[in-house]
């Protein structure tokens, strides 16, 4: 009785400390994109701030500062001996600047988000972005889910084989592909297009034509005998019967594919040419090989690309577990 | 033939044709060209040059891919067994019934959803040796001489297996899965044998979930060995410091894209595939004496 209840504290422990260290990262982007330059590159000695400050002044602007534990107002720097002259409780004092800090209040400070706005043209990269997700999803669901079909609702010789070959490209690594594929787009002029990105698409993707296979062949034949009897030609029965069934199955290929969309880099990086086509990922990267250093800019900017891939996912979960969980068991 | 075996053919076909025609131009046709310009010199602006076996030669005494080749062989190795490790530990604890348990799985699983370039982003900032989260903790709990990371040459790569070891809400979440399947009175029939947990762990939980660790094993090699996007965004496409993170897609990339030397990259891909493609038989080869698959 006591072991189960330790357990259950040693437990709750653990996970909670697992908690606060996959999350941390998170709260670090968020709390970086709402600081200040200062704020960011503290000084030896601070410890990390989580929430962001900024300095506290006085009604004349002054900063206040504290000086061995007391309230002081920074008159400003002495440029003869270096030193910094404080008024403090009333008289004046001269101070190295290590010796006192600026005081803070809690402050957002949001330029971070208006500079990254700035220096990249967010609503274009999000326009292309957009585009290219919702082309490919359509392009998935409409190509994998006629090839799922004919892989488990139509009986036909050599359908088995064909299905293994389909098992058998998912190995083939990208990169074997990718080379070929540039050049063969760059002679069809469609380098520097969208092209390449979104016509796979409409091509079937193994893994999907996998997924969607899996989930057709678990809906019960005498549906769709029961359509034919009724007259349903096979593309009937594929729109009337099988794909009503199977929107949880549909649902999750739609879901997954355009998660990798939004996030998907290497694609974009290796057919994408003119910045104005650039998709938020590429977008972020060409940013941070730009201005490395500019953290308050990058981390808001990650901010902004991450919030709505993290709201989609809150408002899906269940399928999306659901769906992770098709493909690790049914395989 | 009968009619509606022809009709059901035609049928199968017609509905298989976009994958049909995927297959040719995308994966046959792709497949068959890297084959012959792993054999040839193609710039992309001259035609391909017949060259025979030399870019596999010259890739015998390539210092740069047999660094590459280190560097993917050390990543996977660290970063798959540990991944696994703590991906089952998360779930076994996630299958204890603690109270909020749809939360602990969203907050493990979170990472995966963030798109890869901005968690490398984000680490890139983490693992900064002066303002980076890691060392700022670090210093904070007393360890005053911190590791320089992505800047150092010895602590870039197991940075980046750190990183990894936080997308590991994939793998959990399908172990969870496999757990949740495994029956109530196996777990029973142990307690009356006088079981204790450690033991119901090692004869029960792992045998029955063995098909679901080889399934997370195999993506894990898989993509192991195509690392590729953190590498690119965190060391600029270059895999500093000094080719330490310089791993065998970056290095293909870097051939084909920068170099422009397509036929060598090419050469790189097949013996890409060939790798993993025997990793992979391997595996599942040696499965036959460590996976149970049950009847059900």
């Amino acid at each position: 009785m006591l072991t189960r209840v330790f357990n259950g504290i040693a437990a709750r422990a653990l996970l909670i400390a697992a908690s606060i260290l996959f999350l941390a990262p998170f709260a670090w982007m968020i709390s970086t994109s709402l600081k200040s330059e200062t704020r960011i590159m503290p000084r030896p000695g601070e410890s990390i701030q989580w929430i962001p400050t900024t300095d506290k002044f006085d009604e004349q602007g002054r900063n206040l500062v504290t000086y061995n534990g007391k309230t002081a107002v920074n008159l400003g720097r002495d440029e003869a001996s270096g030193k910094y002259k404080l008024l403090l409780e009333g008289s004046e004092v001269e101070a190295w600047e290590e010796d006192f800090t600026n005081q803070q209040r809690v402050g957002l400070h949001w330029q971070n988000y208006v500079r990254a706005f700035q220096t990249i043209d967010f609503p274009r990269n999000l326009r292309n972005t957009l585009y290219i997700c919702f082309m490919t999803v359509a392009g998935t669901l409409v190509s994998c889910s006629l090839v799922a079909y004919s892989f488990s609702r139509i009986e036909w010789p050599g359908r088995n084989l064909l299905f293994l070959l389909v098992l058998a490209t998912m190995m083939i690594p990208y990169e074997v592909e990718l080379i070929p594929l540039f050049v063969l787009y760059k002679e069809l002029g469609w380098t520097g297009t969208f092209k390449p990105l979104i016509v796979p698409a409409f091509l079937g993707t193994p893994f999907y034509i996998f997924l969607l296979r899996q989930f057709f062949m678990g809906i019960p034949k005498d549906l769709s005998a029961a359509a034919t009897i009724d007259g349903c030609s096979e593309f009937g029965i594929y729109a009337h019967v099988i794909l009503p069934l199977s929107k949880p199955a549909l649902a999750t290929t739609a879901l997954f594919m355009f998660l990798f969309q939004w996030g998907d880099f290497l694609n974009p990086l290796v057919f994408l040419q003119d910045d104005r086509q650039w998709t938020l990922s590429l977008a972020l990267q060409q940013f941070q090989s730009q201005h490395n250093s500019a953290w308050g800019p990058l981390m808001a900017m990650s901010t902004v690309i991450t919030t709505p891939i993290i709201a989609l996912f809150f408002l899906t979960q269940r399928t999306f577990i659901q769906g992770i969980t098709m493909t690790g068991l049914k395989g | 033939m009968t009619r509606s075996e022809r009709r059901n053919l035609r049928n199968g076909l017609l509905f298989a044709s976009p994958y049909i025609l995927g297959f040719a131009l995308i994966s046959f046709y792709p497949l068959a060209m890297t084959a012959i310009y792993s054999l040839s010199d193609y710039d992309a602006i001259k035609p391909p040059a017949w060259v025979g076996l030399d870019n596999f030669l010259r890739l015998t005494t390539d210092d740069r891919f047999w660094t590459a080749v280190k560097n993917t062989l050390f990543f996977t190795v660290a970063s798959v067994p540990a991944g696994l490790a703590l991906a089952l530990a998360l779930a076994m604890l996630l299958s204890l019934k603690v109270r909020g348990q749809a939360v602990y799985r969203t907050i493990f699983f979170l990472p995966t959803i963030v798109p890869l370039v901005v968690s490398s982003v984000l680490w890139i900032w983490v693992f900064s040796p002066e303002n980076g989260l890691l060392n700022g903790v670090l210093h904070q709990i007393g360890i005053e001489n911190t590791p320089g990371w992505l800047t150092s040459r010895a602590w870039a790569k197991p940075a980046l297996v750190l990183m990894s070891l936080w997308g590991i809400g994939g793998s959990m979440v399908i172990f969870i899965a496999g757990i949740a399947d495994v029956p109530q009175s196996l777990y029973e029939v142990a307690d009356l044998d006088g079981a204790g947990p450690l033991t119901k762990f090692r004869h029960v939980t792992l045998p029955m979930i063995s098909p679901v660790i080889l399934f997370n094993l195999v993506i894990g090699l898989i993509n192991g060995f195509q690392y590729f996007t953190q590498a690119y965004v965190m060391t600029n496409g270059r895999g500093d410091p000094a080719d330490s993170t310089l791993f065998y897609a970056l290095y293909l990339y870097r051939s084909a894209f920068y170099y422009l030397q397509l036929g060598y990259a090419s050469a790189m891909a097949w013996i890409m595939f060939i790798v993993i493609l025997a990793a992979t038989l391997a595996v599942l080869a040696s499965s036959k004496r460590w996976v149970h698959y049950h009847a059900d």
